[in-house]
């Protein structure tokens, strides 16, 4: 018999959507609020707080060694979940209970600093994450053999290329050894080969006997490395099973064969997605050729326009479109790669994807939006999906999808090098 | 936020909830995460040093400066008595805690807010933070404590054996910012008019605090209410301990610790009820 890891017992949480306004305000406001409270006795208690509530009533248990991946789209709750598991915020009601020493890994290289080498880093993110000095110390060369800097290690990470600190920031993470393991979407790091090898390490942790949690959009990752996936929607665990069960349902539903959606407009520039420095307006998928209504095949050429303001002088900016399949994977990244400056204002940036290029199925869409075609201001998971349609004749047996992320039409020569008599 | 107890021979258990208690401090966690802190405060003091080209002298050329503005217009200009010593060394004996408490105040009441990548991210006792602020100005302390030294022997003033109060007045430096940082950096998460009022604080503070002029000038009938400021007894306590200055007035001091003991217990009681929404409302 396995011994519980974790039992969570209605856990909720509920948002005030007005705290998220309470942080621009100022003290004045809340003064004033409150004298007029004094000599106005009915003035309205507060100003209707919408409250949300991020989780509603959860409940599971998880035992010692499990593998259990947390599935859903943004907004869900995942993470909500993931943070109070960890600590971070306290559930409005409900409790849990933790068995074993807990390590979280919301994202990787917390508390990096940039003015620090590589070396004091690896010390201060080892304490943060919750290694002690002398566990850091013996893991040490690990750390540092597995993040392949070498040489770097006494240089500021500030010099770091990206990938030399996400990899840095990885080994550290990788390096954690808790009981229980909550994971958040940490594999989306670095190119192909270390991504494979922080997948590798990840199932090694896993065989350790270790209890992980393991939030992912990622379907493939999820399916290979959980036994258990919970399916979290609206605040709620709506389905509690095996990986490959839940996924495909999850895939069913929300992946699968709904509709396009094909655009998405912010008319009010304070809704739009968007931070002080860049807004989205708008993001659309429209056909290179003929009329709106037709489906999109997989012969069939669109674009991608994406329209946004720039709310900083003179910055150069481009907008890279990361493009997934229904399986959660990237089947690539383009980006227009923009050189100019740009001024303030409203931009549209349109990427054209040629026909005879995709597989059929379900794409997303993410926008990022990033300046001097290094750092990432903003990234947006857009809610546009198209659903590509396979209509091609086929004359061979094979009627099923094809397999591959890309189906591009290649050209392709045959001929007789030597005729046998 | 949690309570934790050892169950079985190996498994900490550990239980989340939501918790409304007012005096569940646990402070033990503190303990736990003593490597932390120590952490936190080597990172400070670390970037305190790096990517400036005089490094330590930055922090003896601050009170410097300010010691010699002082002499110009408070003992020169002004002639503002100094109980006997040389007006530079008096100034500087009482610029050394100041300074310190000025920065290990601003840096505290800041720091909450400044680890917002921190608190979103992971989870650790909160209370870690305002406290590593509070502590890592130690290292400029120290410096200027040597230059101090340079400048008693110039002179010729040699310290007594009240130097090994010296600490004790320190704790009592650091139990102040801390108190106050404790309350600035948990109000500084919603309110952001904290980051504003503070500097304006340090300056009043500074004039309420026998920096610039002795104690004996402040009126006899005065001195108990202008006590209740803790910093009274910090400055009188490091001038005492390290030029011998008469004899220290002991009960300012007492009512100093006492004032910063309350506002220390209440500064932790107020921050452990405000850390469970830190990471909502940062």
């Amino acid at each position: 018999m396995s011994d519980i890891a974790i039992r969570a017992e209605n856990l909720s949480k509920k948002y005030n959507i007005a705290t998220e306004k309470i942080r621009h305000d100022t003290f004045s406001d809340q003064l004033a609020y409150g004298f007029k409270s004094i000599f106005h006795r009915n003035i309205q208690k507060k100003p209707s707080n919408k409250a949300f509530m991020a989780l509603k009533d959860v409940s599971f248990e998880i035992k010692e060694g499990e593998i259990v991946g947390i599935i859903g789209q943004n907004g869900a709750g995942k993470s909500t979940l993931l943070k109070i598991l960890s600590r971070i915020t306290v559930p409005t009601s409900g409790r849990a209970d933790i068995y074993g020493r807990i390590g979280s890994l919301l994202e990787v290289g917390t508390g990096f600093h940039p003015e620090l080498s590589g070396r004091e880093n690896i010390y201060l993110n080892g304490a943060i994450i919750g290694m002690k000095k002398e566990e850091i110390r013996r893991q040490f060369d690990a750390i540092v053999d597995f993040a392949e800097i070498g040489k770097f290690l006494d240089t500021p990470v500030k010099r770091y290329s990206s990938g030399m600190y996400v990899r840095l920031a990885f080994a550290v993470a990788a390096h954690l050894e808790p009981e229980i393991l909550l994971l958040d979407e940490v594999l989306a790091v670095g190119d192909i080969a270390f991504q494979k090898k922080c997948l590798g390490k990840i199932g090694n942790i896993a065989k350790c006997g270790r209890t992980v949690i393991f939030i992912s959009h990622n379907m493939t990752a999820v399916n290979s490395l959980c036994e258990r996936v919970l399916w979290v929607s609206g605040g709620e665990i709506i389905e509690d099973g095996p990986a490959t069960d839940v996924v495909s349902s999850y895939l069913a539903t929300s992946g699968g064969v709904t509709n396009n959606v094909s655009e998405e407009i912010w008319n009010d520039m304070s809704e739009a997605p968007g931070n002080d420095t860049v807004r989205l307006r708008c993001i659309q998928v429209r056909r290179q050729e003929g009329h709106a209504s037709e489906p999109l095949t997989m012969q069939t050429a669109f674009q991608v326009e994406v329209e946004f303001w720039n709310m900083l002088d003179e910055a150069q900016l481009h907008i890279t479109i990361h493009l997934y399949n229904s399986e959660g994977l990237i089947v690539f990244s383009t980006g227009s790669l923009n050189k100019q400056i740009l001024p303030k204002g409203l931009f549209r940036s349109v990427g054209y994807f040629p026909g005879d290029l995709l597989n059929s199925g379900r794409h997303r869409f993410s926008v990022l939006v990033v300046k001097n075609l290094s750092s990432v201001i903003y990234s947006y998971e857009s809610q546009v999906a198209i659903n590509i349609l396979d209509v091609r004749e086929r004359e061979g047996t094979w009627y099923g999808k094809e397999p591959g992320v890309v189906q591009p039409l290649l050209k392709w020569t045959t001929e007789c090098l030597c005729e046998m008599s | 936020m949690e309570s934790t107890a050892e169950i079985g021979f190996k498994k900490p258990f550990s239980v989340i909830q939501p918790q409304w208690g007012l005096f569940q401090l646990d402070l033990v966690s503190i303990w736990h995460y003593r490597e932390l802190l120590y952490f936190f405060v080597w990172r400070d003091v670390l970037l305190r040093f790096k990517q400036t080209v005089i490094g330590a002298a930055w922090v003896i050329l601050q009170p410097l400066i300010t010691m010699i503005i002082f002499t110009l217009i408070f003992s020169k200009l002004a002639k503002m008595p100094s109980d006997g010593i040389p007006y530079p060394v008096f100034a500087f004996t009482a610029l050394l805690p100041w300074s310190f408490f000025s920065q290990a105040l601003m840096r505290s009441s800041a720091s909450i807010v400044q680890s917002s990548n921190l608190i979103t991210k992971i989870y650790f006792p909160r209370l870690l933070i305002p406290v590593a602020a509070s502590i890592a100005p130690i290292v400029d302390l120290f410096f200027s404590f040597l230059f101090l030294l340079v400048l008693m022997s110039w002179y010729k003033i040699t310290p007594t054996w009240g130097i090994l109060a010296l600490p004790l007045f320190l704790a009592l430096a650091i139990m102040t910012a801390l108190a106050v940082g404790l309350w600035s950096s948990a109000i500084n998460v919603r309110y952001r008019d904290i980051a504003n009022i503070i500097p304006f604080v340090c300056q009043v503070w500074m004039y309420a605090s026998p920096v610039a002029y002795p104690v004996s000038m402040v009126p006899e009938n005065w001195r108990l209410f202008y006590s209740l400021n803790p910093m009274v007894g910090v400055i009188e306590g490091f001038r005492w301990a390290l030029l011998g200055k008469g004899n220290p007035d002991f009960m300012v001091m007492a009512v100093s610790s006492v004032a910063v003991l309350l506002l220390l217990t209440s500064g932790v009681v107020f921050f452990k009820r405000m850390e469970q929404s830190f990471a909502d409302d940062i």
